[in-house]
């Protein structure tokens, strides 16, 4: 059954793959699509499933992967309520995304259609191994399949030199993190014996907690982090991300910032009592995370590309979550992640819409009063840009103020602060980029195109000249958009904090997924008896503490105050865009003119891309000349010429024996045959 | 008398003038002449110590040299008419093409 899930789109993939040059669009279309609904529509029962199982998961083994000695690897996928409610945003956002691309990609021709949805296909199927796969071996055949398939689809238009690039970047950068993830799932394979996630949680839980770093498992977490930061886009390796926006805008939204990304995120909750365990990783967790939602926010501030902007705010908000992570509070990182994965796929398809409507103007710069001509682009961007700002009660509010409370809560107050401010970042360049191109007026060539950054999907019949024939984009992709607004406005509801009469509800369905389980999980439908006795409560201090209601109640007089002061950033932010970009469009020029340093240093990503063209990429391109030149083409190549060369020489002195003659022949005969019987004589 | 030694110095002399013959001269045929001297020097050792010890053996074993002989003869001559058909030359250093 669980199979299915993963099955069902890697069949889509196998049939487009396979079949896709000679299927119509509406076919290849529609059946990537059904795929998707269908695997969403198996999710649903199995989470349904997994809910009234007693141990709070569900197992199928499919096959035994790798049966060597003490090395047993199952090729086994298992629901628990984190993956459920990772499989439910996959197969969920994702079909919608499916139907949102038939409209997008229509414009291609049959054979890249059905290429493209070979492709999104295939990533969804990884995608669900990576989430459903119930040891570290099965969830990095997902890893690596899902960076896989982000390489092939950032460079599906790969005719265009920026977008092959990109593609490789994202494969290479990604490829670091991997190497990482590896060397971290060997030591963990070294020290506990096992693969498997809930046995390791088991096994870690008997171990000490480590002080600070140093310590097995504070290794082992901190490589399994490095994997991480390459897969979500962290410091360092975030880089790879705002380049990946050379990918078709869907692509963007349902692997750039709706599900693929996050896999780091998964992969910290789901070894949340290992993390827990190597205290000294999880406040660099929380500070890489920090970091990079400062910087990537600052960043998104002055970015003109509208995808741009939409990647680093991806990036940003990705750090969130990483701070969560860091700060033990898993179950809020996850709920951001979830809330996340609607508003952010919303503002990209959004993003999708505009630039469909403009054939396939990219600059902000170039856009402006759009909020007429498209009317469901707009309320549905809008809607996005106030839910990914954090005013209540729409569903980025309770996520991220969530995390900021427990940030606050685990006495991390200077993270909070940056945390805040992030937060009136977001709410700042969200509400620009809403401004620049729906309100005001229509700015024409106002900034030459750059050809080379704009999609090559050709829109046709929009053309660019004419401001009357903007229009809505067609229904498949509105429906879309007004669906994962109507998300974004309710999501939040099942996370309302107990401070302000809710019930938390997603954290409580949560809570069994971080927690050390003995019992490994029955089959499909069959309920292990042993397992509530077995349940071992989180024992890392303070964390077990923020779980218990009790100490929710204590706070709640200081939760009401931060979510006071959190919707007040939001509100602010907001003002000040509204100051900037509504009522005095020249008063950023000014500010960028007046602070030309700091505009041109954020205009540029802080120079990241050049240092670490500077630092790894020029020093390794110049050490490889030497080694290609030095090493393979002189030594290697020199030691086998030089064989070569010497038995040449050999044979040229030495053939001058073979004279032909035979007098000569017989001559040595005779003289050997001599001096043979020679020796034997007078022996 | 004639003692043993009086075969071997003969049958040494006849092996020293093929072992000339086959250096020496410049044309084949005479060559494998010279071979069957070389041949024939031989048999008169093996037929002569056998004599002397007063075993048959030796008389065998030359037979068996005369035939190999008589072998070597028609294969050698024929040789030699193939290649004065191609050559019009029966010198031995006429045919050095197996070299380097």
């Amino acid at each position: 059954m669980l199979l299915l899930i993963p099955l069902l789109p890697f069949l889509g993939f196998v049939i487009n793959a396979s079949l896709g040059q000679r299927l119509s669009k509406s076919v290849s279309g529609g059946l990537a699509c059904l795929a998707m609904i269908a695997a969403f529509a198996v999710s649903v029962t199995s989470t349904i499933a997994m809910t009234q199982s007693s141990t709070h998961a569900v197992q199928q083994t499919v096959f035994t992967w790798i049966p060597s000695g003490d090395l047993q690897i199952p090729f086994a996928l298992r629901v628990d309520p984190l993956s459920a409610l990772m499989i439910l945003i996959v197969t969920g956002i994702g079909a919608l995304i499916h139907i949102y691309s038939t409209a997008y990609m229509h414009d291609e021709t049959d054979g890249e259609f059905a290429r493209y949805f070979s492709y999104l296909n295939l990533f969804a199927a990884f995608m669900l191994v990576l989430v459903l796969g119930s040891s570290f071996p099965v969830m990095f055949v997902g890893w690596e399949g899902v960076g896989l398939c982000s390489y092939l689809l950032i460079g599906f238009w790969f005719r265009k030199q920026s977008a092959a690039d990109a593609g490789k970047k994202a494969f290479v950068v990604n490829r670091i993190g991997d190497f990482g993830f590896l060397l971290g799932m060997l030591l963990i394979f070294v020290t506990f014996g096992t693969l498997d996630f809930q046995e390791v949680a088991w096994n870690v839980t008997a171990r000490a907690a480590e002080p600070a770093l140093g310590g097995t498992v504070a290794l082992a977490t901190l490589l399994l982090f490095v994997g991480a930061t390459g897969k979500s886009a962290q410091i360092p390796l975030y880089v790879w991300l705002p380049d990946a926006m050379e990918g078709p805008t869907p692509v963007s939204a349902l692997i750039h910032a709706a599900t693929m990304v996050t896999a780091g995120v998964y992969m910290i909750g789901r070894n949340a009592v290992l993390f827990s365990h190597a205290p000294g990783t999880l406040a660099i967790v929380a500070g890489i995370g920090i970091a990079t939602a400062l910087m990537a926010g600052t960043i998104g501030l002055v970015q003109n590309d509208i995808k741009r902007v939409l990647a680093y705010s991806t990036v940003s908000q990705l750090g969130y979550m990483f701070l969560a992570m860091g700060v033990s509070a898993y179950a809020a990182g996850i709920f951001h992640l979830y809330t996340h994965a609607f508003f952010k796929a919303l503002l990209f398809l959004g993003s999708g819409a505009v630039i469909h409507a403009l054939a396939g103007e990219q600059d902000i710069r170039n856009m402006g009063g759009l909020k007429n001509a498209l009317p469901i682009t707009y309320w549905t961007f809008l809607i996005g840009a106030i839910a990914i700002a954090g005013v209540p009660p729409l569903a980025g509010f309770f996520s991220k103020d969530e995390i900021l409370f427990r940030t606050f809560a685990s006495g991390h107050a200077i993270l909070w602060t940056i945390g805040l401010i992030t937060s009136l970042l977001t709410a700042i360049y969200m509400f620009r980029l809403v401004f620049l191109t729906f309100h005001g007026e229509r700015r024409r060539a106002a900034h030459p195109e750059h050809p080379e950054e704009e999609e090559p999907a050709a829109h046709s019949g929009h053309a660019h000249s004419g401001g009357a024939h903007l229009h809505d984009a067609p229904p498949a992709m509105t429906i879309v958009l007004v669906v994962l607004a109507i998300g974004s406005v309710v999501a939040g509801f099942v996370g309302v904090p107990h401070a302000i009469g809710g019930s938390n509800r997603i954290e409580a369905f949560l809570e069994p997924s971080f927690e050390a389980h003995r019992t490994v999980a029955g089959e499909f439908g069959a309920a292990a008896s042993r397992a509530p006795e077995a349940r071992l409560e989180l024992q890392v201090g303070d964390t077990a503490a923020q779980h218990a209601p009790a100490a929710e109640e204590v706070n709640e007089r200081p939760e009401l105050m931060l979510m006071a002061v959190s919707t007040g950033v939001a509100f602010a932010g907001i003002g000040i865009a509204v100051y900037f970009w509504l009522r005095h469009r020249t008063l950023a020029d000014d500010m960028a003119r007046r602070f030309r340093a700091v505009y041109t240093m954020l205009l540029n990503k802080y120079y990241v891309d050049e240092i670490y063209d500077a630092v790894i990429v020029q020093p390794v391109k110049q050490i490889s000349v030497v080694l290609w030149k030095g090493f393979d083409a002189g030594l290697i190549d020199g030691a086998v010429n030089g064989v070569g060369e010497v038995v040449r020489a050999a044979s040229g002195t030495l053939r001058r024996l073979q004279t032909g003659s035979i007098r000569t022949y017989a001559a040595s005969l005779f003289l050997g045959v001599v001096l043979i019987l020679g020796w034997y004589l007078s022996r | 008398m004639l003692s043993l030694n009086h075969f071997l110095v003969l049958s040494g002399i006849l092996f020293s003038i093929g072992t000339a013959g086959v250096f020496l001269r410049r044309n084949l045929i005479t060559i494998l002449l010279s071979i069957e001297i070389m041949l024939n020097a031989v048999n008169l050792t093996f037929v002569a110590v056998g004599r002397y010890r007063l075993i048959v053996d030796g008389q065998i074993i030359t037979f068996f040299v005369m035939t190999v002989a008589a072998a070597e003869a028609a294969v050698g001559l024929a040789l030699v008419i193939a290649l004065f058909r191609h050559r019009e030359t029966l010198s031995p250093d006429a045919f050095t093409m197996l070299k380097w």
